[in-house]
């Protein structure tokens, strides 16, 4: 991987896994998709490279939120839902940490949704991992907004009647500039993709399908198990053909204005007919319709489904506030207090 | 016709212009205030204007005021009954004439008392002509008639014309009272800098009706109101919202740290928003957050990163905010939530102010979540409360609410400049990098503050959050006795500030039959009230809080000193209840008015004479 260049000091000596564990123990479920998280923001943070100080973890509530617990970073575990709201303060407030919020589909699509899509619209460079289990783990069972229609949960014993979210339809909505998405079992490319979500500056968001085995075991077994993953996932890497399935036989066309699964050697479809990945596109046309990919008709895309390049709130702030200070004549306190009208009394 | 009028002097007049939404009172308004200071009296000013932004014309929904009361006297209130109003039109007179006495000089244009503007304001017949204004003087002309011939040769259109109506009120008025054109002049022309041809009709006009009033005998004299006499300095005239902005900068100034202030809008608070924001060129970081929520949760993790942070609002804003109040308390970190209260509940009178939100600031949080809570007193004392409530905040490690009001937010009075170096330091109470001994929840032994570890630091790396904590070394603890043991040293943290705060004050006696007790933005009006009595001979004192969690140390003892104890305040007895609780061995009287007005002097003196006479 290459290296991250930007404001984030970066540690002088080589750092190692054994930087960051923490010494609390880890109070997930055995078998718990966040295990396996842990474990990639283990790996990739060395990779990244920054000091080790110069890391913050932010969380809301939820099975997800314990996370900055089991991290030795500087952490703070928020409130139900606003985690996003916190970490943009933190951001706001030195934007030369590197800041990553742990968040779940509840505390961020439901209970703190509208800081959800905010924090996306306003491109904070915040990278957040939104662990979606698709149920509510911590109060024990119940949907939650990426539920699919008609889960049958503990308060939805007929099922839900809801329509889900998706959230890479969520972000590209809220004009989100990068869109990752991970199978839990895969801690390499979660790894890759962290750090992808890193280089980028701007609000990233790693989705990451994850098992909750007490509550929702499987619910991602359709496209993450061994015997429905090669069908059912494709893997985007920019600049390649979107190939997938046994042998890489299958691909993703654009027929008129719809993305397509076809074959190689069927109907006369060659390599040349299948779509070449653009993460970096500006325009997420392609990237929302991938995006929303989903069985029985298409596979499910991972990977950096988009990452494209816009200007930074925190980056901004700090423009501004350089500019008023060359050619603002208050600049200090005194300067403010004597400004403006004022008047001698002799 | 003569220009000799007898001048009589006043020792201090509220004058009130009002009009409708859009007819420039509040620029009228200002402009004498800013007159009246340079020429060097004291004042406190109050705009009242509706909740909406432009009512239909000539209703009573629509009126728009601004009072201003100045003397050579120390003026400590807005006052109440004003000695003139200046109506634009026949609503804002109406709606106001619950303001007058016998004797109010009012100054209003009659070209305004058209036939649909009276059936719009409820009149049946002309008030002008109806004989209905007998008790009161009237200053009539026909202003736009009159700013027509003075401009004709400007070539202004109709719409403009009508607009400076304004300034030919401020004119009349100023003559009334004896001031001068200069200021409004300079203003004119440094406003209008590109606009000559405005520039000269507005001081055309304002010297129209300065001239006009100058010879027309309906003005049987003119008023002469002298000099204060004032501490010498710099002085400015400034609003209470502003002062508070000013005050948050001066203490992250203070106190090298970085300024981050997280807010929503909300009336009557978002003027501190709009004031922060203006001072990027001083390092304020700005968040206009989604909702009020957002707009704290930014805060505590600015202030988790080393900022002094703040969050500004109003009452419904703060209930919004109490989740996360009771974070940043179990946290352990330093914010600034100012409230600036208005009448509730729910939306209730958005710009109108009350003292309602006592209980909310003292108990509206799930758990046992003390914090310190204090109120400013005046619209220049925003300023200092506001610093201070920072540097109580910095120094102990908890969030402070201070609470100010609609009144104080929006009204103005006369601010004596002060230098920062003379500003008290706030020292933060920072975590040294690589501390081998550093744990969060290790205190201070005399505040029991925990420190402040910045995130970056080196070998400070540490988590804190919600959950409860073990004391000492900060990491999350369900056990039973450790919880009491932090419910305990939060509360007992927050007590000690006691130990930091000025004694209390009281003003008059110190011993005797009355103590007349208040808090927050109603000193003014009490102390006017308790300086009447002292002048009726009678014994009383005035103890104002402005520290109310935890009170100053010395409560109980100036307590016991009086006979009987009155505690006056815009709601239905919060505060009073509050020392019910925390001084339960006194009895209590009480004044309260829920009105979303102020208190009116006379009706303060009766409650004291019916306790007196018992």
């Amino acid at each position: 991987m290459e290296q991250i260049l930007n404001t984030i000091e970066r540690s002088n000596v080589e750092l190692t896994k054994e930087d960051f564990v923490s010494d609390q123990m880890v109070k997930w479920c055995a078998g718990c998709g966040a295990h396996a998280i842990l474990a990639a923001v283990a790996n990739v943070f060395p990779k990244i490279g920054y000091r080790k100080e110069n890391f913050m973890m932010v969380s809301g509530i939820g099975c997800s939120s314990r996370f900055p617990y089991y991290v030795n970073t500087y952490g703070f575990h928020g409130i139900h839902g606003r985690a996003n709201a916190i970490a943009s303060g933190v951001k706001i407030s030195n934007p030369k940490l590197s800041v990553w919020v742990a968040t779940g589909d509840g505390d961020s699509m439901a209970i703190g949704g509208n800081h959800f899509i905010h924090t996306i619209r306003r491109n904070i460079d915040l990278n957040i991992i939104l662990f979606n289990n698709m149920i509510y783990g911590l109060t024990k069972g119940q949907y939650s907004p990426t539920s699919p229609m008609g889960s049958v949960t503990k308060t939805s014993p007929q099922g839900t009647i809801e329509h889900p979210f998706n959230a890479g339809e969520l972000v590209i909505g809220a004009q989100g500039t990068f869109f990752a998405r991970v199978p839990d079992n895969n801690i390499k490319l979660m790894t890759e993709v962290m750090f992808e979500a890193a280089r980028h500056d701007g609000t990233s968001l790693v989705e990451v399908l994850q098992n909750c085995i007490i509550y929702n075991d499987k619910v991602h077994a359709p496209i993450t198990s061994k015997d429905t993953r090669e069908d059912n996932q494709l893997v985007l890497r920019n600049g390649e053909p979107m190939l997938f399935g046994a042998g890489n036989k299958k691909g993703i066309r654009l027929n008129q204005t719809r993305l397509e699964v076809v074959t190689i050697g069927e109907n006369g479809i060659t390599e040349s007919d299948i779509l070449v990945h653009d993460q970096f596109q500006q325009d997420p046309g392609i990237q929302l319709m991938l995006a929303k990919m989903a069985p029985p008709l298409y596979p499910v895309a991972m990977g950096v489904i988009r990452s494209a390049m816009y200007p930074t709130y925190d980056d901004m702030v700090e423009d501004q506030i350089t500019y008023a200070k060359a050619n603002s004549k208050i600049l200090t306190v005194n300067d403010l207090l004597n400004s403006g009208d004022t008047f001698e009394v002799k | 016709m003569s220009e000799v009028k007898n001048v009589v002097e006043l020792e201090d007049a509220v004058i009130k212009f009002v009009g409708d939404s859009g007819d420039g009172m509040q620029l009228s308004g200002t402009l004498f205030a800013d007159t009246a200071a340079y020429d060097g009296n004291d004042l406190t000013t109050f705009p009242d204007y509706p909740a909406e932004i432009r009512a239909p014309q000539n209703t009573i929904a629509g009126v728009s005021g601004f009072q201003i009361h100045f003397g050579s006297k120390k003026i400590l209130t807005f006052g109440d009954i004003c000695d003139t109003i200046v109506a634009l039109n026949p609503a804002s007179l109406r709606a106001n004439l619950k303001w007058t006495k016998k004797e109010t000089i009012i100054i209003t244009d009659s070209d305004a008392y058209d036939d649909s503007a009276l059936e719009k304001s409820g009149y049946k017949t002309n008030p002008l002509t109806d004989g209905s204004l007998k008790d009161f003087k009237i200053i009539s002309a026909p202003f736009t008639t009159l700013i027509k011939e003075c401009i004709k040769d400007l070539n202004i259109d109709v719409k403009t014309t009508y607009k400076s109506r304004n300034m030919f009120a401020l004119g009349v008025a100023f003559k009334l009272y004896g001031k001068t054109l200069d200021h409004t002049f300079h203003y004119l022309e440094k406003k209008f800098a590109t606009r000559p041809q405005i520039v000269e009709m507005n001081k055309r006009v304002v010297k129209a009706g300065f001239d006009w009033a100058a010879t027309n005998p309906q003005l049987e004299c003119l008023y002469n109101i002298p000099n204060a006499k004032m501490e010498k300095g710099r002085y400015r005239n400034i609003t209470g919202n502003v002062a508070t902005a000013w005050g948050l900068i001066a203490a992250g100034e203070r106190a090298e740290r970085p300024l981050f202030l997280g807010s929503y809008p909300i009336t009557p608070a978002t003027e501190i928003l709009m004031e922060i924001v203006k001072y990027k060129s001083l390092g304020a970081k700005v968040f206009q957050a989604e909702d009020e929520i957002a707009g704290i949760c930014s805060a505590i993790g600015a202030s988790y990163t080393g900022s002094l942070a703040l969050t500004t609002t109003s009452g419904p804003g703060l209930s919004l905010k109490s989740e996360a109040l009771g974070l940043a308390v179990i946290t352990e970190l330093p914010l600034v939530i100012v409230n600036v209260q208005r009448g509730g509940p729910s939306t209730g009178l958005p710009t109108k102010s009350e003292q309602s939100d006592l209980y909310q600031a003292l108990y509206g949080r799930n758990g046992e979540c003390p914090l310190i809570v204090m109120a400013a007193s005046s619209s220049a004392d925003c300023f200092y409360s506001a610093f201070e409530a920072a540097k109580l905040s910095v120094e102990h490690m908890t969030p402070v609410i201070l609470l100010t009001d609609g009144s104080l937010g929006n009204g103005s009075e006369l601010f004596k400049i002060p230098d920062t170096k003379d500003l008290p330091k706030i020292t933060a109470p920072l975590a040294k990098a690589n501390d081998p001994n550093y744990k969060p929840y290790n205190r201070d032994e005399k505040t029991l503050a925990r420190q402040w570890a910045i995130p970056g630091t080196e070998g400070l790396r540490h988590r804190v959050g919600g959950l409860e904590k073990e004391n000492g070394i900060g990491t999350v603890s369900m056990d039973p006795i450790n919880h009491e043991l932090m419910v305990g040293l939060r509360a007992e943290k927050v007590q000690r500030v006691a130990n930091y705060i000025d004694p209390q004050e009281v003003y008059g006696d110190q011993e005797g039959d009355l103590l007349i007790v208040s808090w927050g933005g109603t000193k003014g009006v009490i102390r006017d009230s308790v300086i009447e009595m002292k002048k009726e001979g009678y014994k009383v004192g005035h103890a104002h809080f402005k520290h109310i969690m935890p009170l100053p140390k010395n409560t109980t003892e100036i307590f016991g000193k009086f006979k009987k104890i009155i505690v006056c305040e815009l709601n239905s007895g919060q505060f009073v209840g509050y020392l019910r609780i925390t001084h339960p061995e006194f009895k209590y009287n009480q004044a309260n008015k829920v009105q979303s007005l102020p208190f009116m002097i006379h009706e303060l003196k009766e409650k004291y004479y019916k306790l007196l006479e018992k």
